[in-house]
């Protein structure tokens, strides 16, 4: 039975409270009495036990954010009165429909943590689509919607059980081929219309959300990365020893990133009715592309590391979301997004905001070209275009040039040897 | 209930006249009363020759006092009587209200089992046939949150002819609905003979397996043109007749909402607080988890009454392409 955690009243003329910090998070087991989140009012800070044993299934309220006493704050699962439907939720939740929920570019940091548990993933899947899904062991997220709008169908858990396709819940999901000859975002038959998969839709509805709401601006340099690739070149392969991992251009194109990021805050903020949120963090959203879905995992306190470090936390992510192991937690939060376009060849690219972030930057592909270099000589470089999307009622040009020019700064003064 | 094996075709309104003459010669108890019931032969003629042939006695003509009608003939059926009161249009039977509701409806409650009120309220309600602001109304809604009160509204002759009689044999206080554009539109094989229904079971009119829909009253019919008509594009829609408002058959919707997994309820009485709203309630109590779409309702609009002009009334009153419409989108869903 879910129980909602309301805002204690902490003091008699106390209206409201602060949430401090959530000692909790969705998922975490919760004794009756124990401490799971912090308040703060004007006249006092404290630690507001659990009324209930449970899990703590959705919070509603982010740090830092206030409401008045009484405003519902979390959800807890009482445990030992589960309803129905829970294991399945649980499952979807747990398993790839997170992913699937923030696939579009990950909202505003005040708008994501708490509301994975309600959000859009499971909106639309009927009771009987859950209840068949739980008793036939079929992955409703891996499942192909034959309904209005792509909407899974009882009929379609009931066929995908019959073929045998069913992957038992919270099994990582494999983009399945159709075999069925149905017309799907993987295998688009000429001349049919593919249904919109939950994903496909929310990433339809926040790409043009972004587009209308934010007024977006552009802009681009070229960066001479000769220098810079001789370095990556010769600490690659010591790298992929020791790490098990192939070692890119990202880590070292987001540590110059995060630097003028630090340099110019303004570019790492959301704009609000209230005004312009300036993040403390610097989280970085990495645009990663999957067959049918566009995820934002996101890079925490990304200032905070080296580039090796990067290199590890970014490595990591993007290989998580090809597995679909990420959480919801992976992908809550950016403040600012890296898209490193240039892998598939692309040397000039306007990208949509993610929404509620002031920019996006992305990585060109690097190319040989014969530049004029100091003393009118002609030399060959590494260059590589360097494009960024601004939310233009955050930022003017002159401070989005003046951040572009100073990752151009830092990526030219990176090389031919350093420390990673 | 005794099984009728020869069946001959007969309108509503020959339905109800049947039945309503078969119980006069059966039960010298039965009697009939209402405003025009006896020398005019009832506005529709269902009980013409009544009079003539049953006496003053039996066919009784009364002032234009609904109140009274029902007052009385609550009387009569403490007493030992079989009353069948006509309230002439659904739409005056507001008068009666206190009667039915206050009366009639807790006779045997009030009295401990002591007295029963063996009466029936037959009264022609529903819209289409340009019968404007007080010949056109729906009245079900206002009767089916009163316990102790039993409410039909069958579609079909043969139906018509089984539930009258039971109502007029049932021990406690019936109100009858006869759509009244079905009429003479709606014929169908009656059997001969005592044919009694049992109250409180609706009928599957047609078998389906990707929608339910339940209607009562004209849009039976209409939803079930509607229904045929999918058909032949392979979707399949089962229609259920409710046929007794109150009491329910719960079994028989929930079964088929479990089986389709959707329901869609069409019926001409407004929407709000309407027989849909309680359908649906109960649905979404007993059958959350075997849903696999919205519960729909399809209901006339929430005027206060029907135009007279016929755009008006054709705004009210649901057509099949849109039942047809509905039907389609919910399956599709």
């Amino acid at each position: 039975m879910p129980t909602t955690i309301k805002m204690p009243q902490l003091g008699e003329t106390v209206t409201e409270g602060t949430v401090a910090q959530w000692l909790k998070k969705p998922g975490d087991r919760i004794e009756k009495y124990e401490a799971f989140v912090e308040v703060s009012t004007d006249k006092v800070n404290a630690e507001v036990p659990a009324p209930v044993s449970g899990v703590l299934r959705e919070i509603i309220v982010n740090e830092g954010e206030t409401v008045p006493t009484g405003a519902p704050i979390a959800i807890i699962d009482e445990v030992g009165a589960p309803t129905n439907a829970e294991p399945v939720a649980d499952a979807i939740m747990a398993g790839t429909a997170t992913a699937v929920h923030t696939a579009a570019p990950a909202a505003s940091p005040s708008k994501t943590n708490g509301v994975s548990r309600s959000d859009s993933s499971l909106r639309g899947v009927s009771p009987a689509v859950r209840k068949l899904a739980r008793e036939h062991n079929v992955d409703v997220t891996a499942i192909r919607g034959t309904g209005a709008n792509g909407r899974i169908t009882a009929q379609d858990i009931l066929e995908a059980s019959r073929a045998g396709s069913a992957a038992p819940a919270a099994a990582p999901r494999a983009p399945s081929p159709p075999s069925d000859g149905r017309s799907t975002y993987m295998n688009p038959i000429p001349g049919t219309t593919v249904p919109l998969t939950q994903a496909r839709k929310i990433i339809a509805q926040r790409m043009v959300e972004s587009r209308h709401t934010a007024p977006h601006a552009w802009t681009m340099v070229e960066v001479d990365v000769t220098n810079l690739w001789a370095w990556r070149t010769r600490a690659k392969d010591a790298f992929e020893r020791e790490h098990g991992q192939k070692l890119t251009l990202l880590p070292f194109f987001m540590r110059a990133v995060v630097g003028s990021l630090a340099a110019y805050p303004l570019m790492n903020a959301s704009f609000t009715d209230a005004g312009i949120k300036v993040h403390k963090d610097i989280n970085v959203s990495i645009a990663v592309a999957l067959p049918d879905n566009l995820i934002l995992p996101v890079v925490r306190n990304a200032d905070k590391l080296s580039i090796k470090g990067l290199a590890v936390a970014a490595g990591s992510l993007i290989d998580r979301a090809r597995r679909a192991q990420l959480g919801a937690d992976d992908l809550a939060g950016g403040t600012f997004t890296v898209n490193n376009t240039g892998a598939n060849g692309s040397i000039l690219s306007a990208p949509i905001l993610p929404t509620g972030q002031a920019g996006i930057i992305t990585m060109e592909a690097v190319v040989k070209r014969p530049v004029v270099v100091t003393g009118d000589a002609i030399a060959i470089r590494s260059i590589m275009n360097v494009c960024l999307s601004l939310d233009h009622r955050v930022v003017d040009g002159g401070i989005a040039s003046a951040f572009l020019s100073d990752v151009k700064k830092r990526l030219e003064a990176m090389g031919p040897s350093g420390t990673l | 209930m005794a099984i009728a094996t020869q069946t001959r075709e007969l309108n509503n309104v020959e339905a109800v006249r049947e039945t309503l003459h078969d119980a006069l010669v059966n039960d010298d108890r039965v009697l009939i009363m209402g405003e025009d019931v006896g020398a005019r032969g009832n506005v529709f003629l269902i009980t013409k020759g009544f009079l003539e042939e049953f006496g003053p006695k039996r066919i009784i003509d009364t002032p234009l006092a609904e109140a009274s009608i029902v007052g009385v003939a609550i009387g009569m059926a403490m007493e030992g009587l079989r009353p069948i009161a006509e309230i002439q249009f659904a739409d005056f039977i507001y008068p009666a209200f206190n009667q039915i509701v206050g009366e009639a409806a807790k006779t045997r409650y009030r009295s401990n089992g002591d007295y029963t009120c063996p009466l029936v309220i037959r009264t022609p309600y529903g819209g289409g046939v340009r019968g404007a602001l007080s010949h056109s109304v729906s009245i079900e809604a206002l009767f089916y949150h009163v316990p102790g009160l039993k409410i039909l509204a069958p579609s079909t002759p043969a139906d018509i002819k089984g539930l009258l009689t039971a109502a007029i044999e049932d021990p406690d206080p019936v109100l009858f609905l006869e759509h009244k554009k079905t009429y003479r539109l709606v014929k169908g094989p009656v059997p001969e003979g005592h044919f009694v229904l049992p109250i409180g079971k609706a009928d599957v009119k047609k078998e389906g397996s990707q929608l339910t829909v339940v209607s009562y009253g004209l849009y039976v019919h209409q939803a079930l043109d509607a229904a045929r008509q999918l058909e032949t594009e392979d979707v399949s829609v089962e229609v259920i007749d409710l046929r007794s408002i109150r009491p329910m058959d719960r079994e028989t919707i929930l079964e088929s909402v479990r089986k389709t997994r959707k329901l869609l309820i069409i019926h001409e009485d407004n929407k709000f607080g309407g027989i849909g709203a309680e359908i649906a309630a109960m649905v979404a109590e007993e059958a959350l988890f075997d849903l696999d779409a919205p519960i729909k309702r399809l209901c006339g609009p929430d005027v206060p009454a029907m135009g007279y002009a016929i755009t008006l009334e054709e705004e009210f009153m649901i057509s099949t392409e849109r039942m047809r419409e509905a039907m389609r989108e919910l399956v599709n869903f």
